[in-house]
């Protein structure tokens, strides 16, 4: 499957490996589930793995996410494409299943920015996912997301808006049931 | 009312993205715009609340090792170039016979594998701190500084103690790389000794502590509360198992 000789294994190893974590990051937050994203961001590895030699240097971690991004597109096409035609509404149920472990871990704020993130169509939660956890710059951004740089910022821009729109929604609802 | 800069200009300004001139076309267009100047705020809280909220989710170790374990073996590492395919085969068939007999034999297998494979990084970072002005990014005793240090620096929360009455006095810490993500490195000294204490987050169980040695270094690991720690040192394994005491206590 996999034909590096050992020296483009090296470089494989030294510019590629490191950025694994920033690659199931993304996945997590583009399927909105850790199981879903350790099993596509294993196969974005080995795609990335097959194709390296095609990778003549520049940003490791923008080409890896390309990769990582278009794995999970594919997928989310092919096992829940309906998430693909959905724009922002809060109905969408998070996918994330609330073991204990993660219940524990979860701090109430963190669950509450985390599910409503989730309730952000793909395409704005891949560039917020981008910029706030990631730290892209808009050229990273667009050159992971094939999106022209200029419209970077008012993809931005709409989703900051929804975020906020959701996450006052959120207090709101907490706020009646509280009543 | 919302105003044209707004959408042309707030979000390039806010992600420090806008060149010299424009930031300063937006900035005197802020003096007078008040829809502008709180909406920066409201970015600037989203972004807070978002950092704050450590949503960053790192892989797991498991992940790690199967991605590994999957693109390694494949990469022929002798110098022959074409081998015969038997040969191939009759060497998988092996491997895979050694690999059914050692998850029988030993379930753990793969925990040691990541242990081990920890471990050599915690040794290598170890080594690396030792070097002339790699012991610290901060240099004090007192935990507050050290933690304040810190603040802005790790997205986790973490313990900060010293424990110069017990032996192992606090000498600062710095930010180190573990399996290609962030860690805190705490320095503590003993007897001269520079103890390295790594910890970052980890979604495992909590472990007893597992030590071993590797290049004259000792090393002792557990995890604790959703936080892997891992001390190193060349002082010897009873001390070490004496400071991961007093960081569970």
């Amino acid at each position: 499957m996999n034909d590096l000789d050992p020296e483009d294994w090296l470089r494989f190893e030294q510019l590629v490996l490191p950025h694994v974590d920033n690659a199931f990051n993304l996945a997590r937050w583009l399927l909105r589930s850790r199981e879903d994203a350790e099993d596509v961001s294993q196969e974005a590895l080995l795609r990335a793995c097959r194709f390296f030699r095609g990778f003549h240097g520049g940003d490791a971690r923008a080409w890896l996410l390309q990769i990582v991004r278009n794995t999970c597109y594919s997928w989310l096409e092919k096992n829940r494409p309906r998430e693909l035609m959905v724009e922002f509404h809060e109905e969408l149920h998070p996918q994330a299943v609330a073991t204990p472990e993660s219940i524990a871990i979860a701090d109430e704020g963190r669950e509450r920015l985390g599910r409503a993130l989730e309730t952000l169509p793909p395409r704005h939660r891949e560039v917020l996912v981008l910029r706030e956890l990631e730290g892209c710059s808009y050229k990273e951004i667009a050159a992971i997301t094939s999106i022209p740089i200029g419209t970077v910022m008012s993809s931005l821009s709409r989703a900051r808006r929804e975020l906020h729109s959701a996450l006052a929604n959120s207090s709101h609802k907490e706020a009646v049931r509280e009543v | 009312m919302k105003c044209d800069f707004a959408d042309s200009h707030l979000q390039g300004y806010f992600d420090g993205e806008l060149g010299a001139p424009s930031a300063a076309e937006f900035e005197r267009h802020l003096q007078h715009c008040v829809h502008c100047a709180v909406e920066l705020v409201d970015l600037d809280m989203l972004s807070g609340q978002l950092q704050l909220a450590q949503l960053y989710e790192a892989a797991p170790a498991a992940l790690r090792i199967k991605i590994r374990a999957d693109l390694r073996p494949v990469v022929p590492t002798a110098a022959v170039r074409q081998p015969l395919l038997w040969r191939w085969l009759a060497a998988a068939a092996a491997l895979l016979l050694l690999a059914i007999a050692g998850w029988r034999v030993s379930p753990m297998l793969r925990t040691d594998d990541y242990q081990a494979e920890v471990a050599a990084e915690i040794v290598d970072a170890h080594v690396r701190s030792l070097q002339p002005g790699h012991m610290t990014g901060i240099a004090s005793s007192d935990e507050h500084a050290v933690k304040a240090w810190f603040n802005g620096k790790v997205k986790f929360a973490f313990p900060i103690r010293g424990f110069a009455s017990e032996g192992f006095p606090l000498q600062g810490g710095r930010v180190d790389m573990v399996e290609g993500r962030p860690v805190v490195a705490l320095v503590y000294s003993q007897r001269e000794h520079p103890v390295n204490v790594f910890m970052w987050p980890t979604r495992e169980q909590d472990t007893s502590p597992r030590a071993g040695s590797r290049q004259g270094y000792q090393w002792i690991d557990w995890r604790k509360g959703k936080m892997e720690f891992c001390a190193v040192s060349e002082a010897s394994n009873s001390d070490l198992q004496q400071l991961q005491r007093l960081f569970t206590e």
